[in-house]
């Protein structure tokens, strides 16, 4: 849908080429259809009462805001006139050769979820802030698995295995926590346990990992399908024969207490939902800073993101490549393995078989949808998040979408989001490709 | 500095690459390195580098034996070096680039870029050069990316500066800045190795002159040489450096270009409202330096483009959105600038490539089967014809020197009937045995009334194959010369400026 057209610009350079606008007819045409949808809602499917937005946590939260009621079919016909609005302009911005800026994605995307959810909860209450919540706690092992995979490409290795180091972290967590707690009785010690075991098996998969694709030029996306695979069944392999006869000692995880911030927790709608969490959500927020930082300020992020990019460059200023990518992707895999924790002694559930459900593979849409930034991959990582969730809320309330559909929601937003908005966003040059030396 | 290396041998597998080089550089002297592509100049100089070890031998600097196991211990003794293929990271800073590797910091971990950038701009100011410290290098002319490379070599204190190839992007008048520069070096007490196999260069800025062939030192020769003599020198027997040719037996205008116009992935217009006609029996070359336009120019001339506005005619038919195969059956011969990315499958035998372009039917497929004997027959004939030296027509093209694979290109190309050939680039990469017989292949094409498109950015070669030349800059004609056109000339219109006089 690209096409070629006859306007001309001036290049402010001297020295700089002329350039004319290549057009995209992509996001009209997705304007239109999700217009469309919002259309058929309203016209064959109206449903009746007002929609009620509940923004407080509890009743006993110190500043209570009043819930925010609409009527819902009224609703639904402004956000159906405001959507054919903003398809019409991004239509008239094409024939005009213009591109359709990214705020105008964003305002139609809230406009329209906001239209969708009006509908969906027509005559009964939203519970906003246990949907946000919820949403930033099925992010965090996405958060973890996508900063794994920031740190790899950047560096020029793909991690296909980021599954394989969530289960790897999950497992490993939930054992370790269960025989310390169970020997020494004390939880902090046994959470302490959790996540460490958490963090050394996720770098033991990266180690794997690495080595195949650094020392021996295996392809880096079979090696990471093959870790996958290997973690699985390893994992399964000793659920069922050692963790299922023995689960009192060895699958009985303690669960990391809720610490709420003082003073922060209060805030309205963002106390509640950012900081009323608990110790690991707290360590994904410093680890997404302590990456950006890392990765764009640093001594350490510069020579990393040379290396992915540029990696006999890198060579000829006397960085070893090998050494430089093996142990930042060990050093990835203690951040899944982390992430991995969540599942477990994050959550308070012993662990079972395949317990990640694919996390590390949104995990990885999070990564290129994010164009290989920590801070939008997280944000990527949030959006996912938010789907997964709003399916949840949404049986919760009985909304009238079959569950089939709303179980799909998650896996469809990652497609759209990566197939259709990520442009021509480059990744790190070098990425997948071994550095082989003469 | 002194440099001294003794006795170099760097074997890889069963080839040897350099064999026993001696070379000695004294302190404040150009000295430079001449050979063909693949006489071992840039291997012998990535084991100075640290880049290679060697297998054998020794490096000195000012008498003292050096062990460098990696290019950080090069430049830590002092070594510095500016690669043929720009070692920069095209996302980062000037900045940025300069400093990786030798980064100053606060506390140890986070970056001081102004440090870096200060380091820029006072090296900057010593030589002159006008680079932006926080210039993305990606947005940055060829010529000035080659400063940055310079600067990061001296901001490491080197004090013996390998230059590999360095003119091969140049515009002529970016070559003989470059060479002030180096003298410039010089003067301050830089040891330089210049590496390149273009004769002029060296017998301008060199003080002294070291000959490899094969791997092996050939001789040493005063700049005072001529050309001929370098040349002999280097190839290891008298060279022919002029084309014979006779003058043209113009035809009817056979391809007619009008407003064409090249839109690539983001936008830009690489080739911009470009117009010219080669007749029957002509070559036009078309100059330029690298990344001007042309490789996108003759891609949009066979088909290539996806974003093309303006018309192509050739012989009356109208091709500008013409398919490939439908452009290959009017008989257009394509020469690719990049024979093994585009001309050439590697791992098929010579005789397959030979037949890429006509797996369509007779004679090489009947019925849907290949025809081997035909196949054979007709791949010894023109192993024969075009003096491609392999053990056979079963060889894998991968295994074969760039001049014997471009013989094959060339052989596939040339051995239909052809109403128009484009050739991009047809001599890079190849030794100056091939380069001679290539050229004479290309004007007996034209003598049989071929129109022929030459793209080169070597001036030599455009001088030598032109009747006509057209000159590209920034995606725009500059003008459309004839052959006899002076080079300094040429070299003003491909920095973009118009010729006085000249006709557009």
């Amino acid at each position: 849908m690209t096409t070629v057209t006859e306007h001309h610009q001036v290049s402010p350079q001297p020295d700089a080429l002329a350039t004319t606008v290549v057009t995209s007819w992509k996001a009209p045409i997705a304007f239109a259809v999700f217009t469309l949808a919002a259309l058929a809602l309203a016209v064959f499917a109206p449903r009746e009462g007002d929609t009620t937005y509940r923004l407080n946590a509890s009743d006993k939260d110190a500043i209570i805001i009043a819930n925010i009621s609409v009527p819902a079919m009224p609703a639904l016909w402004v956000v159906v006139v405001l959507l054919l609005l903003a398809t019409a302009f991004s239509v008239w911005l094409v024939t005009q050769k213009r591109r359709v800026p990214l705020w105008l994605i964003v305002v139609f995307a809230i406009v329209f979820l906001f239209g969708f959810l009006t509908w969906a909860g027509a005559g009964a209450m939203l519970p906003m802030i246990n949907l946000l919540y919820g949403s930033l706690s099925l992010a965090v092992p996405l958060i973890f698995g996508a900063l794994t995979g920031v740190i790899g490409e950047r560096v020029g290795v793909i991690n296909i295995g980021i599954e394989g180091q969530l289960l790897a972290g999950a497992f490993t967590s939930a054992v370790t926590a269960s025989v310390v707690m169970s020997s020494t009785g004390s939880m902090g010690l046994a959470l302490l346990a959790g996540v460490i075991g958490a963090m050394i098996a996720g770098a033991l998969v990266g180690m794997v990992l690495a080595a195949f694709a650094i020392k021996y030029f295996v392809d880096q996306v079979i090696v990471g399908v093959v870790l996958n695979v290997l973690v699985t069944g390893l994992t399964s392999f000793f659920f069922s024969q050692v963790l299922a006869p023995n689960a009192a000692v060895l699958n009985s995880p303690p669960r990391f207490p809720r610490l709420p911030i003082p003073f922060l927790s209060e805030i309205p709608i963002i106390g509640p939902v950012l900081f009323r969490q608990t110790l690991i959500v707290y360590l994904m927020y410093l680890a997404v800073i302590v990456v950006f930082i890392g990765l764009f300020k640093t001594r350490w992020g510069l020579r990393l993101r040379a290396v992915g990019e540029h990696p006999q460059a890198a060579d000829t200023v006397g960085i070893n490549v090998n050494r430089t990518r093996f142990w930042n992707v060990a050093l990835a895999g203690t951040i899944a393995g982390l992430g991995g924790t969540f599942f477990t002694i994050g959550s308070g559930i012993a662990f079972n078989k395949e317990m990640t459900a694919g996390a590390g593979f949104i995990a990885l849409a999070a990564v290129i949808f994010g164009g290989w930034d920590p801070i939008r991959a997280t944000l990527a990582a949030l959006l996912f998040g938010f789907a997964s969730n709003l399916q949840n809320t949404l049986s919760v309330i009985g909304s009238p979408v079959p569950s089939e559909f709303m179980l799909m929601l998650p896996y469809l937003v990652t497609i759209i989001a990566v197939a259709g908005l990520v442009g021509k966003v480059r990744g790190p040059a070098a990425a997948g490709k071994p550095y082989i030396k003469s | 500095m002194k440099l001294e290396l003794r006795g170099i041998t760097k074997r890889f597998g069963s080839l040897v690459a350099n064999d026993h080089i001696d070379l000695t550089v004294e302190a404040g002297e150009i000295h430079c390195l001449l050979g063909e592509n693949g006489a071992g100049k840039s291997t012998l100089m990535n084991v100075l580098y640290g880049l290679y070890q060697a297998d054998e031998g020794e490096i000195l600097l000012d008498d003292v034996v050096q062990h460098f196991s990696g290019p950080g211990d090069a430049m830590a003794a002092g070594i510095g070096m500016v690669h043929q293929h720009f070692m920069l990271i095209p996302v980062f800073t000037v900045a940025e680039n300069v400093m990786l590797g030798n980064e100053a910091t606060k506390g140890g971990i986070f970056l001081d870029l102004n440090a870096a950038r200060a380091k820029v701009r006072e090296i900057s100011r010593r030589f002159g050069f006008d680079v932006d410290p926080d210039a993305l290098v990606d947005e940055l002319p060829v010529g000035v990316q080659q400063r940055v490379e310079i600067i990061k070599a001296l901001s490491r204190d080197a004090r013996v500066l390998v230059f590999d190839e360095p003119t091969a992007v140049l515009t002529p008048q970016e070559t003989d800045e470059l060479m002030q520069i180096m003298r410039q070096l010089r003067d301050a007490g830089t040891s330089i190795v210049f590496i390149t196999h273009k004769l002029r260069e060296v017998r301008e800025v060199a003080d002294r002159i070291t000959v490899i062939r094969l791997g092996k030192v050939v001789g040493e020769a005063s700049p005072t040489a001529s050309n001929t003599e370098l040349a002999s020198l280097m190839v290891g027997r008298a060279v022919e450096l002029t084309v014979h040719k006779n003058p043209p037996q113009l035809g009817d205008e056979a391809l007619v270009v009008e407003g064409l116009t090249v839109v690539d992935h983001i936008g830009q217009l690489v080739v911009n409202d470009v117009s010219f006609e080669v007749r029957k029996g002509e070559i036009l070359a078309i100059a330029g330096v690298q990344g001007n336009g042309q490789t996108e120019l003759t891609e949009a001339l066979v088909g290539l483009q996806p974003r093309v506005r303006g018309s192509i005619r050739l012989n009356g038919e109208e091709l500008t959105t013409a398919s490939v195969q439908r452009i290959l059956d009017e008989g257009v011969g394509f020469v690719p600038e990049d024979r093994n990315e585009d001309g050439l499958v590697g791992a098929f035998t010579i005789a397959e490539n030979l037949m890429l372009d006509r797996s369509a039917g007779a004679p090489f497929v009947k019925a849907g089967t290949i025809q081997r004997g035909t196949l054979a027959e007709f791949a010894r004939e023109k192993v024969k014809e075009f003096d491609v030296r392999t053990q056979g027509i079963d060889e894998q093209v991968r295994q074969l020197s760039g001049g014997n694979a471009q013989k094959v290109v060339l052989a596939r190309e040339l051995s239909r009937e052809l109403s128009l050939l484009v050739a991009a680039q047809p001599t890079r990469g190849v030794d100056v045995g091939s380069i001679e017989f290539i050229h004479k292949r290309i004007v007996e094409t034209r003598d049989s009334g071929v129109p022929v498109v030459v793209v080169s950015t070597e001036l030599d070669e455009v001088v030598a194959l032109a009747d006509r030349i057209m000159v590209m800059y920034r995606g725009r004609v500059v003008g459309i010369v004839p052959g006899t056109t002076p080079r300094d000339v040429l070299g003003l219109m491909m920095a973009g400026e118009q010729p006085e006089g000249a006709a557009a």
